[in-house]
């Protein structure tokens, strides 16, 4: 255990060094001399000169990369140059509202997949397997933005159950907090959940059909006990994984989900500094992104080879 | 290596290594929902190709004294939007902007990340090496990626089909890494081998294609993902720039207007649904029919 933990770190801690220069890479690829444009409008040859040694410019690439490699190690990201707010704040203000975003959707998806994939494994061939099948294939295939738009207007506009955007933090005032992530953690999950419910009804239907489930039931366990403990608890590995797997689309489809309900986090965050131009917010939200999926990832590595001994065995998770 | 011109083993022959086309094809005709998502497909393509020829309208023709028409009215049948622009038309242009970048993103994404695969699998001295390249590319989430690359190079339709394609390349070079290393390991790989053959001449003869049809599927399978990611660039602001219709933007102006006049939002969004179920559908079918041991999943 403690060799495969120590490979797979190894392997993130490349990743992850690998990530920092791509970042540095494109943002250096970025059409336009950062010098000139602090310099502003007036930007005489002294100006410009003055700015490139104040920030390093002229150093060699290697030096600068360094510099940023350090820099953000201890958290410094440099300044958001529209706001002039240190870019930590920025992310540090914006994490809370996506984590809960996500954790939120995960949570949604995983009750409706997993419920919905042991139920279409469970009655296979009859009308709730057509059901949920119909349901994963529909939440595979709405784009969830528009579903997000979708929800708005029936829910919102029309009904008035929930309300259409806005952010309450959580301490503030947690009832009001929750009715405003409530349609956004629906609409992100949604495609979430088909996934989920794809993956647990595929696993289910290989372990329904093993010899341990057979003895159970010839032992005479009672069918719920024999599929929520035997079958399900065996399922849940693959799901486990999955969830890791799917992670990327979740942080991309919060993104767009924060936009519609205007929700102040990553997502926003990310897309408004872009129309900004506002270079180092972007090179900051891209590389907290970046290793908060590296690390995630390795967790779920862990977790499974926890979960199952024989990953850490072969090596690799399949 | 002359003596490879009459191969010991024919790939194709070895029976069980894949089922046989005319089979797989037998079986995914009788699968009514795969038929219905071909047959949606078809005619998405073929009303995206002829857009220019069937639509009512141009796409940006603005018509002022028109604006918010509801559907179902005479001269606009699925209506207008805030600038009286007829929706149908809108659409028409707009699905055919939607195909090219789906079909155009797995292109590249294939282009780039099968011989990355075939050379994972069967090389195994650089399989660590594309493998971390994998896992760099998979540490940025598909939209951020493309958020980056339309901060250097602008917002457009090919740097989002670029966005979308490399976001693609991980899935298939997994894909086609693992059954390479299937492949590799069957008998008629081996004999190929020991007959003297190169390792250019197995890989191309031998490997490739016998790896089509899970390629085939897991192409099948990307296109509806890099449609809906199309969708959503375009919606942010950071795919196809309007006026040009793409289902994306139709969506991100019809923001606006929503509760005024829903079947703007309504209509694209729905369009969208339409073509990427009619892929899954047919991807699912697909699967099944060439690949049945993957077809519970």
């Amino acid at each position: 255990m403690g060799r495969y933990l120590l490979s797979r770190l190894g392997q993130s801690l490349v990743t992850l060094l690998l990530a920092t220069v791509v970042v540095f890479a494109g943002v250096r690829a970025l059409p336009g001399d950062p010098a000139r444009a602090l310099a502003g409008e007036e930007n005489n040859p002294a100006q410009v000169a003055a700015i490139r040694a104040k920030y390093g410019l002229d150093d060699a690439v290697w030096v600068q990369y360094w510099r940023y490699l350090t820099h953000s190690l201890t958290g410094d990201f440099g300044t958001s140059v529209r706001t002039n707010i240190p870019v930590r704040s920025l992310l540090a203000g914006a994490l809370p509202v996506t984590m809960e975003l996500s954790l939120l959707a995960l949570t949604v998806a995983a009750l409706i997949g997993v419920l919905t994939g042991v139920l279409a494994a469970v009655r296979r061939g009859r009308p709730a397997e057509w059901l949920a099948n119909g349901f994963a294939l529909l939440g595979l295939s709405v784009p969830n933005f528009w579903l997000g738009l979708m929800a708005i207007l029936w829910l919102s506009v029309a009904w008035s159950i929930f309300p259409a955007s806005g952010h309450v933090p959580f301490l503030e005032d947690p009832a009001a907090n929750l009715a405003h992530m409530a349609l956004p953690a629906l609409v992100l999950g949604t495609g979430l959940a088909a996934v989920i419910m794809r993956q647990t009804r595929s696993s289910m239907l290989d372990a329904l059909s093993t010899d341990y489930v057979r003895t159970a039931r010839a032992k005479g366990l009672r069918e719920r006990t024999v599929v929520g403990i035997h079958a399900l608890r065996n399922s849940l590995i693959v799901v486990v994984t999955i969830v890791g797997l799917q992670l990327g689309a979740l942080i991309s489809g919060a993104v767009v989900t924060e936009r519609i309900f205007a929700l102040p986090g990553f997502g926003k965050l990310t897309v408004d500094s872009v129309f900004q131009r506002d270079y180092p917010v972007i090179q900051g939200v891209v590389l907290v992104t970046a290793t908060a999926y590296i690390v995630i990832n390795l967790l779920v590595d862990l977790l499974y080879s926890l979960i199952d001994p024989r990953i850490r065995v072969r090596g690799d998770v399949a | 290596m002359t003596t490879v011109e009459a191969p010991l083993v024919e790939s194709g022959a070895v029976a069980g290594l894949r089922p046989r086309r005319g089979r797989a094809l037998r079986r995914l005709v009788r699968s009514p929902l795969a038929l219905t998502g071909l047959l949606v497909l078809c005619t998405a393509v073929l009303a995206a190709v002829v857009a220019p020829l069937i639509a009512p309208y141009g796409p940006n023709d603005a018509h002022f004294d028109a604006r918010f028409v509801p559907p179902g009215s005479p001269g606009y049948l699925l209506g207008t939007d805030a600038l009286g622009r007829d929706i149908l038309s809108r659409i028409l242009f707009g699905a055919r902007a939607s195909l090219l970048v789906g079909v155009l993103s797995v292109l590249l994404a294939l282009l780039v990340a099968v011989p990355l695969g075939l050379v994972a699998g069967y090389f195994h001295r650089l399989d660590g090496l594309i493998s971390r390249l994998t896992d760099l590319v998979l540490a940025f989430p598909f939209l951020i990626l493309a958020v980056g690359l339309a901060a250097i190079r602008g917002a457009s339709l090919s740097n989002a089909a670029i966005a979308i394609g490399i976001a693609q390349i991980p899935g298939i070079i997994r894909v086609t890494r693992s059954e390479t290393l299937r492949l590799t390991s069957l008998d008629y790989v081996a004999a190929a081998v020991a007959e003297g053959a190169s390792d250019l001449w197995v890989v191309a003869r031998h490997i490739l294609p016998n790896a089509t049809s899970v390629l085939i599927v897991q192409a099948t399978v990307a296109i509806p993902g890099a449609i809906l990611g199309e969708a959503v660039l375009s919606f942010l602001g950071l795919g196809i720039q309007p006026p040009s219709p793409s289902l994306g933007t139709m969506l991100s102006e019809a923001q606006q207007s929503i509760s005024r006049a829903p079947w703007t939002a309504v209509i694209p969004g729905l369009s969208i649904m339409v073509i990427t179920l009619a892929f899954n559908l047919f991807g699912d079918g697909l699967r099944d029919a060439l690949d049945p041991r993957a077809s519970r999943r």
